[in-house]
């Protein structure tokens, strides 16, 4: 088990890993996200939360240059990332969308060993680098054992592990994921948030990813980004973002802010009709 | 520790590549079986030659009879090396249309490959019977790229999706069924029995011309699909995954496409529509050889072509005197196997 403690919002001062300037995102005509400037720090977990809809996926999706932007771009390390050839690109930043579907029949194994793909070309299609970085992610998410079974024989949790597997292969410096926890039972969420809370602290990977929780964002993420109706509402650390004004304009929802008891970062309870006729009837 | 691969690498590492391991020992069986079936087929006939002296003769060893050079180099080898061919494309263009829609049940007839193909030669045949018929190939092959172009360029909206390419392939595919059927109803009589042999496809009476037509298309396009391959097994991850791994997923995609049309166009140019072919062999090549499509694409590729030699050799000889042709033989079996994984499929 890992402890996590609260960091100070001045410790998040390095060059930031992703940097957007007036990102406008659109699908078809409606644009989602409208001019955003956004600064993703570098060897942090970051977290994006908002209610749905919000464009917090489709953020992420323009973060990994899956979406072409309207206007403005996104800037991997100072250089647009749409100036970059995609295996380039794919070798600095990975993502991981939600739920994503594997052929019938695939391995574990094979599929880990796909995260090599930017660093393969027609004559080095496997090479003992690939052979390693496979290996080496297999038994960071504890998923050696399993290597040679299909992965549709899998439960949900081991299968979610096995995606992370193959983007860890790809050994980028930046990691996306989309609501990676999502479909997962609560003991699987936190083994898949703690797997990711390590590779950030060991291996300093910048992880951006949507999360729906937001008592786990704020446990696990350095820096929340609070979005709505496409438009931040607030980022920052975890202790400044969370406040109950923050969550009635985001989720409009009221809530009372208090401290986790077991990480000390700030815990949201939602105050809902039920809770209130519970505390009048005392 | 990968005990399911065979790695190969150069020592000074200018090379490197895995295939599953099952994969080289598959491969030769299945070419030990195509031989044996070849060396059958070609002895098979009205004028039976010993396998002994068909292997002989092929290799250019004397015989005791004069005649076998004649029979098997003029009439049976061009007829058996067109069926392998054949049968080695359309398990190909099967294989890359399962990878590219992700679906098991997939086949090069999806993106009307086929049905173009025959519209236009039973078009040719019915509408205008004085255009000689070794331009047959020519108008069918032109027919399959006009449709599986038109089947594209329909699908594409922001990009090419498998699942529009599949359903738009469909309706562009009955459209021209059903434009065929109105020609076969309303068509002189003999001109149509001669263009439904054709359609049910058959390797009836092609020579070394049809295989010299045939080659160039199969030696471009099938060390493409081979080199291709690796792409297949990232595309299947799904669209996101693919280009979030640095695929350029709309220029593979196309690349794919364009190998696919091309080997099962050529092929249907050659033989008629073969159907299920391209349906069964990646199937069962996949219960050999696992999902990697490095080791997938050449075993459907020779599972086809035993597939079409095979059939070929019982359409002879089950009805004996009387001929089947190919493709009556492989929908006989094909589409039993069809309903199968449909079955297998829902439950699984």
């Amino acid at each position: 088990m890992t402890i996590i403690t609260p960091i100070n919002s001045d410790s998040i001062n390095s060059e930031p890993a992703l940097t957007t300037r007036k990102l406008t995102l659109a699908y078809d005509q409606a644009i989602v996200l409208n001019e955003l400037d956004l600064a993703i720090p570098s060897g942090k977990i970051t977290a994006l939360v908002g209610s749905n809809g919000c464009g917090k996926s489709t953020l992420l999706r323009g973060l990994a240059r899956l979406l072409k932007p309207v206007k403005g771009t996104v800037y991997l390390d100072s250089a647009s990332i749409f100036k970059l050839s995609t295996k380039e690109v794919a070798k600095r930043l990975g993502m991981l969308p939600q739920s994503p579907v594997a052929p019938e029949g695939l391995t574990v194994r094979e599929l880990v060993a796909q995260g090599r793909y930017p660093h393969q070309g027609w004559l080095q299609q496997w090479s003992e680098e690939d052979e390693r970085f496979t290996e080496q992610a297999l038994a960071i998410t504890k998923m050696t054992e399993l290597a040679e079974r299909p992965l549709d024989s899998l439960s949900g949790g081991q299968r979610q592990r096995a995606w992370i597997a193959m983007a860890l292969a790809q050994n980028t410096a930046i990691l996306l994921l989309d609501e990676p926890t999502t479909f997962l039972d609560l003991a699987y969420q936190i083994e898949i948030l703690d797997l990711l809370y390590d590779l950030n602290q060991v291996e300093e990977r910048t992880i951006v990813m949507v999360l729906h929780d937001l008592n786990q964002a704020c446990r696990y993420a350095d820096f929340i980004i609070a979005l709505r109706k496409g438009q931040i509402v607030a980022q920052g650390v975890p202790t400044d973002v969370m406040t109950e004004g923050m969550v009635r304009e985001v989720f409009d929802v009221e809530s009372r802010i208090v401290k986790d008891p077991v990480s000390g970062t700030p815990m949201c309870i939602p105050i809902g009709r039920r809770s209130r006729s519970s505390t009048s009837n005392n | 520790m990968t005990n399911s691969w065979l790695v190969i690498r150069t020592q000074k590492s200018l090379l490197s590549m895995r295939i599953d391991r099952r994969v080289p020992w598959v491969l030769l069986v299945l070419i030990i079986m195509t031989l044996m079936v070849m060396v059958i087929s070609i002895g098979y006939g009205e004028y039976p030659i010993p396998p002994l002296d068909v292997i002989k003769t092929i290799l250019g060893l004397p015989t005791n009879n004069p005649d076998y050079n004649f029979v098997i180099h003029t009439l049976r080898l061009p007829r058996v090396i067109t069926a392998f061919l054949v049968g080695t494309a359309l398990a190909i263009a099967g294989a890359i249309m399962q990878g590219l829609t992700r679906n098991p049940l997939a086949a090069p007839e999806i993106i009307g490959v086929e049905a173009g193909a025959g519209l236009v030669a039973v078009a040719m045949i019915v509408l205008f019977p004085s255009v000689p018929i070794f331009l047959l190939p020519i108008a069918a092959f032109t027919g399959a790229f006009v449709a599986a172009v038109l089947v594209y360029l329909l699908a594409w909206e922001n990009g090419s999706s498998p699942i529009r390419l599949i359903l738009v392939g469909i309706g562009v595919g009955a459209i021209a069924s059903a434009l065929t059927s109105v020609m076969i109803t309303f068509g002189e009589i003999s001109d149509v029995s001669q263009a439904l042999v054709w359609l049910a496809g058959s390797v009836y009476g092609r020579t070394w011309e049809h295989i010299q037509a045939l080659l160039p298309w199969l030696i471009v396009f099938i060390p493409a699909s081979l080199l291709l391959a690796r792409e297949l097994n990232t595309l299947n991850l799904g669209d996101e995954v693919a280009r979030g791994l640095g695929s350029r997923v709309e220029w593979q995609r196309g690349l794919l496409l364009l190998t696919c049309v091309a080997l099962s166009g050529a092929s249907v140019a050659t033989a008629g529509t073969i159907g299920f072919v391209g349906l069964m062999a990646p199937h069962l090549a996949r219960q050999l050889v696992g999902n990697a499509h490095e080791g997938l694409v050449p075993t459907s590729a020779l599972v086809g072509g035993l597939i079409v030699s095979f059939a070929d050799l019982l359409g002879r000889s089950l009805f004996a005197p009387i001929e089947l042709p190919c493709g009556v033989v492989t929908a006989a079996v094909g589409a039993p196997y069809f309903l199968y994984l449909l079955y297998r499929n829902r439950n699984a």
